[in-house]
């Protein structure tokens, strides 16, 4: 079995975020990159799955510039198997990521791709939905698990996902409103992860090395045939408008005065 | 005419909240690109949740037929589209809702539209406002493609009012649809309390609160208000999954939010900082929760929650 995650580049979200003066974009000097937190949670789950009884390769696929190789690198740090970087300096919007991604698994043959639900940059919360109809795929949506991240299941490592080998499907544990939905999907399939799918792991230091041999393949959007034109056009960034500043109060008797008589929401 | 068609939420016959508000983006993009709006809901439920619907639009569809049962993306997506195709739509409006978000990009694929997620707010046309980066940023964007879907990010929007007419429901056919997707359960998560989105006030508790919930709750139910959890909280397991507040979470805008206990991390701040009022009760006086906090108190929960639980309870 072949599963196919996806690792992006993204800014930490430790790290200040500022808007440019001329509202272009945000600033990007003196920022720190990481990959983006739901991937690595993606990442995990292919490694339980691989490592729980499953005979796999974990291809870990990124989509930027040149400097998303440490992405890659640190998912093969995880334990992924091979990289793909899919090199395109500057903006690509979602669609077209779900479009170039279409490309490289048309290439590869996955019979899984595990990707975060969303990149912690754009917040967007669209790409593995385009690409499961763009490959007229099925899809799970907000991967959980019904076991909290505190549980002996969790705590065993073991995978959330339930691949069913014989009926070539997967049974996943959905993240909805009102509670938890459980469907079964034919594979190939995409499957978005959520926060509460596993704690994913820290990379050993003889794992690092060990990534540094493993290959990551280069490719280009024309190579793979697509145009990266974007449909949804960022025209202006700017910060949220500021709060007004509050005020502490000295005890829970003043407090309610003020929500009672200032605020009047009580 | 544009045509924007309004994909509601439904669940047994009975239309969503968020739909509402959905629909007051809606009319916001009809008076900017001089369009109409009219309303589809699909699946169990759909014609009777139409009816609802009806009483704010003049035209709304309905969708029901085998395989409609459950809301799967794929054929929940494949419906709208033969409906967006029949009533040559050039906008899609939907909530920004689990099912809205698990449905929306399927359906501007099948039409090579771009897709606006999250949207705050109705700029032109084809501009709209959402959040990045946590909210960090607010981005206008523009869609460039003769089609357009475009989900909403609920608390921006007030619900709906009704129109003084009245509408028609009119049913469509549905196509015989064979998806690679099966559902098998649905765990419900029942609560007595007013739903996280929805409330007028929530009652918030983090790490400090150690899992015990009683004065959270207690303080909840004589405010009538929902109740709310920070990230740690759940991934601990001391509550179910959808009372998370944050970026990734649920996005709430209450007239009143307090948290108790959380110290205000990036992503939780995302999730509720458009509240009207805030207030911060935590035992650390340089907790970040204090920055966004219209009245901060610093002292411990378990004190300051009864407490305050007594002088509303005087108040009423």
């Amino acid at each position: 079995m072949k599963i196919l995650v996806t690792i992006k580049r993204v800014e930490d979200y430790e790290s200040k975020i500022k808007v440019r003066p001329d509202n272009s974009w945000i600033v990007t000097e003196g920022v720190n990159y990481r990959a983006n937190p739901f991937d690595e949670i993606a990442v995990e789950e292919a490694l339980r799955l691989r490592d729980a009884n499953l005979p796999s390769e974990v291809v870990a696929v990124s989509i930027g510039s040149g400097a998303a190789q440490a992405e890659i690198r640190s998912a093969l740090a995880m334990g992924a198997d091979r990289g793909i970087l899919v090199k395109h300096d500057g903006f690509v919007d979602s669609d077209a990521v779900a479009r170039l991604l279409k490309a490289v698994i048309e290439k590869e043959k996955p019979d899984l791709v595990l990707m975060g639900k969303q990149a912690v940059d754009v917040d967007d919360n669209v790409t593995g939905q385009l690409l499961a109809e763009y490959l007229g795929w099925g899809q799970a949506t907000f991967a959980s698990k019904k076991e909290s991240l505190e549980s002996p299941e969790e705590k065993a490592k073991k995978p959330g996902l339930k691949v069913l080998g014989e009926k070539k499907a997967v049974q996943v544990a959905r993240e909805v409103d009102g509670g938890l939905e459980v469907l079964e999907v034919q594979l190939p399939a995409i499957v978005t992860v959520d926060l509460r799918l596993n704690v994913p792991r820290y990379a050993s230091l003889p794992n690092i090395m060990k990534a540094k041999k493993k290959p990551i393949e280069e490719l280009a959007p024309p190579a793979l045939g697509v145009d990266v034109a974007p449909k949804v056009k960022v025209v202006r960034v700017e910060a949220p408008p500021p709060r007004a500043a509050g005020v502490k109060v000295p005890d829970v008797a003043t407090l309610a005065k003020k929500l009672h008589e200032e605020a009047k929401v009580i | 005419m544009a045509t924007i068609l309004l994909i509601g939420e439904q669940a047994h016959g009975h239309l969503k909240k968020a739909t509402l508000s959905a629909l007051s983006a809606a009319r916001q993009l009809a008076q900017k690109n001089g369009g109409q709006v009219q309303g589809l809901l699909i699946g169990a439920g759909a014609a009777q949740a139409a009816q609802e619907l009806s009483g704010y639009l003049g035209t709304v569809h309905a969708v029901e037929g085998a395989g409609l049962e459950h809301a799967l993306a794929e054929t929940h997506s494949a419906a709208a589209v033969d409906a967006v195709k029949k009533l040559g739509a050039t906008d899609v409006v939907l909530a920004a809702t689990a099912y809205g978000k698990d449905v929306a990009p399927r359906i501007a694929a099948r039409l090579g539209a771009g897709v606006a997620s999250d949207i705050l707010a109705v700029v032109s046309g084809n501009q709209f406002k959402r959040a990045m980066w946590a909210g960090n940023a607010i981005a206008t964007v523009e869609v460039t493609t003769p089609v357009k879907v475009i989900t909403v990010r609920a608390t921006e929007f007030a619900p709906a009012q009704k129109s003084g007419s009245g509408g028609s429901v009119q049913q469509l056919g549905a196509g015989t649809p064979s998806p690679k997707t099966k559902f098998l359960e649905f765990n419900e998560v029942k609560s007595a309390r007013p739903e996280l989105t929805e409330a007028s006030v929530v009652v918030s508790g983090g790490r400090g609160t150690k899992g015990d919930f009683k004065p959270i709750e207690a303080l909840a139910d004589v405010l009538g208000a929902a109740v709310g959890a920070s990230r740690a909280v759940v991934d601990a397991g001391w509550q179910p999954n959808d009372l998370q507040v944050g970026q990734t979470g649920k996005v709430v805008a209450p007239k009143l939010y307090i948290a108790a206990g959380i110290s205000g991390a990036i992503q939780h701040l995302a999730g509720m900082k458009g509240s009207k009022t805030i207030v911060a009760i935590n035992k650390d006086p340089e907790a970040p929760i204090f920055q966004v906090a219209d009245y901060g108190l610093v002292g411990d929960l378990f004190k300051a929650l009864p407490e305050l639980t007594e002088e509303v309870k005087k108040l009423k």
